[in-house]
């Protein structure tokens, strides 16, 4: 179990440090997606305080050493096509050089559109079509149950991705079971590849729906590390429940010229706008 | 290819390969502590009801949702688990195919599918409930190994080597009774064709509750002064690509029978290797793209001369 978060004399540094990487994660992706000309900036963008904090702020148990260790957490990243933050926090953790990130989506690479676990260390499912990360992390959990082992199985799903009936199966899986063990966080950002959200297919009443399918639900703003170290530092959140993690977050956070637009689901940005980003989130890329 | 001893008594005692199946399992999973089972409200039909008695905090029943279950098998594997994913395989390939492809094929994940009941062994349940496409789907699915076992001794022997394979399977295991037709010495061989009789006029390429019957049918030919070679494929896939050029070379023809379509699945296989490799005479038996009518399984096989009098005719074809 991670201490994070408990010395309050390191918080406001740690937080201080945690968006920059959060920053930094969202720079890195939007270059790869611009030297692709393809990806899925808008969601990697919503999703990189989460990933910042769950990797690079003590939560998650895992050794970029010897990625298959037994006694890891397993983090899912079921909404695969939002790889290129995922990659950019798995080489900022140190599970592959950062360089590496230059040959994301070219021929041959390690860096496939959507995440390989057979290519790639620190990957721990395949992921793409929508609905097949909470199945496998329920596995992963109960696995851990069988074994009598205290690793945590996380998963990070989209909003639109709960749509997929194959999450609620999950869902239910995981409450028949009293998965503690099991927690789900949801990227809410309100759009999916077509539309926002409840323009598409209605999500709301989205925190009812977790708690009556027997989930300890909290809602938290998904671009406040203190507040992402701090709930993720104390799960689950009730003993004897899976615990869903509803973090509200915008589509394309942190460049004005991409919030909350459904055409940055998978908008790719021009050299420009690569520069207008760059001002705008205060960091360097220098892989 | 091996070669084995068959044994195939007048009045033969039939088996239901899932008690093989259940009683391999529970050997296994008293053995090895990561061996589990994950059900879709099959607990009956996958013949597990004393694998729960025995190891109640090993099996997982998922309820009714098979995409699921298969994703919790992926799961349990990346957890250190061996879990068997065991439901009727109509439901089990058809309505999880994305998950078989993605969560196993394409993840390597060291998960067992046992395909239970396949083939038209729900008879009169109709088409809903027959799982006639299993075959075609699971061959083409990159990594997937495909097992089907042709009687009890064979499919325990499946089992017992499926604990050390280091990848993702799908076994189909029968329900409708079959006679011992192995040895109980038999070694399980991955990858090869079974020779369950010796033949050099014609060959009958077959598996699963079929290998009794082409036995039969070679038994009618034998009448007839021809000699059929039977060959088990009970490793669909790797196919055995070996024994199948063999059977081209050293026989008039190959017919090929499967208890589902015609297209796609052994007799596809067995297709693509000859068309590439040494063109041969055929005839690929099978349902010819259509749903079965009402009717036991014992009617339908012989409604689609699946039995011994279709597979000797097909054979006269290639030797006349």
């Amino acid at each position: 179990m991670s201490d994070a978060g408990k010395d309050e004399t390191l918080v406001p540094a740690q937080i201080d440090m945690l968006r920059r990487q959060a920053n930094w994660i969202r720079l890195s992706a939007m270059t790869m997606t611009h030297r692709a000309r393809l990806g899925h900036t808008g969601g990697d963008l919503s999703a990189a305080d989460i990933l910042a904090v769950l990797y690079l702020g003590g939560i998650l148990k895992i050794d970029p050493a010897q990625p298959q260790w037994p006694q890891r957490d397993r983090f899912i990243l079921s909404k695969g096509h939002c790889s290129a933050a995922f990659y950019s926090v798995l080489a900022k953790r140190g599970f592959f050089p950062e360089t590496q990130l230059r040959t994301h989506m070219e021929p041959l690479s390690m860096l496939n559109g959507h995440p390989d676990r057979n290519k790639l260390p620190g990957v721990e499912a395949n992921t793409g079509p929508l609905g097949h990360g909470l199945p496998i992390a329920v596995g992963a959990a109960l696995a851990a149950r069988m074994r009598g082992e205290s690793w945590r199985a996380f998963v990070l799903t989209g909003d639109g991705e709960l749509q997929e009936g194959s999450n609620w199966e999950a869902a239910m899986t995981a409450q028949h079971y009293n998965l503690d063990n099991l927690t789900v966080i949801v990227d809410r950002n309100r759009i999916q590849q077509g539309d926002f959200t409840e323009n598409t297919l209605r999500m709301e009443p989205l925190a009812e729906r977790w708690r009556s399918f027997g989930f300890a639900v909290v809602e938290i703003d998904g671009h406040d590390p203190a507040a992402l170290l701090e709930r993720f530092s104390h799960l689950p959140i009730e003993p004897g429940k899976p615990s869903c993690i509803i973090a509200n977050t915008i589509k394309g956070k942190g460049v004005s010229f991409a919030e909350n637009k459904p055409a940055w689901h998978h908008g790719v940005p021009t050299a420009e706008q690569l520069e207008e980003a760059k001002k705008q989130l205060n960091v360097e890329v220098t892989w | 290819m091996s070669n084995a001893t068959t044994t195939v008594a007048a009045e033969p005692r039939l088996y239901d390969c899932r008690q093989a199946y259940a009683q391999v399992l529970e050997e296994m999973a008293a053995r090895d502590p990561r061996v589990c089972a994950v059900i879709n409200d099959s607990l009956s039909s996958a013949n597990l009801k004393n694998f729960k008695a025995l190891y109640p905090e090993r099996l997982v029943n998922v309820g009714i949702a098979e995409q699921n279950m298969v994703g919790v098998g992926c799961g349990l594997a990346n957890g250190g688990m061996v879990p068997y994913v065991c439901g009727a395989s109509c439901f089990l390939t058809g309505r999880a195919t994305e998950q078989v492809k993605v969560d196993l094929g394409y993840s390597k994940s060291n998960v067992r599918l046992c395909g239970m009941s396949p083939g038209m062994a729900y008879g009169q349940l109709g088409p809903t409930h027959h799982s006639i496409e299993d075959q075609a789907w699971m061959r083409v699915i990159p990594n997937l190994v495909v097992i089907v076992p042709c009687d009890p001794i064979e499919t325990a022997a499946v089992l017992r080597y499926s604990l050390d394979h280091v990848g993702p399977m799908f076994l189909r295991i029968a329900r409708m009774p079959v006679p011992q037709l192995l040895d109980a010495n038999y070694k399980f061989q991955f990858g090869k064709a079974v020779t369950m009789r010796a033949g050099n006029d014609v060959t009958i390429a077959t598996n699963g509750v079929l290998v009794c019957r082409a036995l039969e049918a070679a038994e009618r030919l034998a009448v007839r002064g021809i000699q059929a070679r039977v060959l088990n494929i009970s490793t669909l896939k790797p196919l055995d690509t070996e024994a199948i050029l063999d059977a081209a070379r050293t026989t008039r023809g190959i017919v090929t029978a499967e208890e589902g379509l015609a297209a796609g699945g052994l007799g596809g296989a067995i297709a693509e290797v000859l068309a590439q490799h040494h063109p041969a005479p055929m005839r690929i038996l099978g349902l010819p793209d259509v749903f079965a009518p009402t009717g036991n399984i014992e009617f339908l096989l012989n409604h689609f001369r699946l039995n011994a009098e279709g597979m000797e005719a097909a054979a006269l074809e290639l030797v006349q």
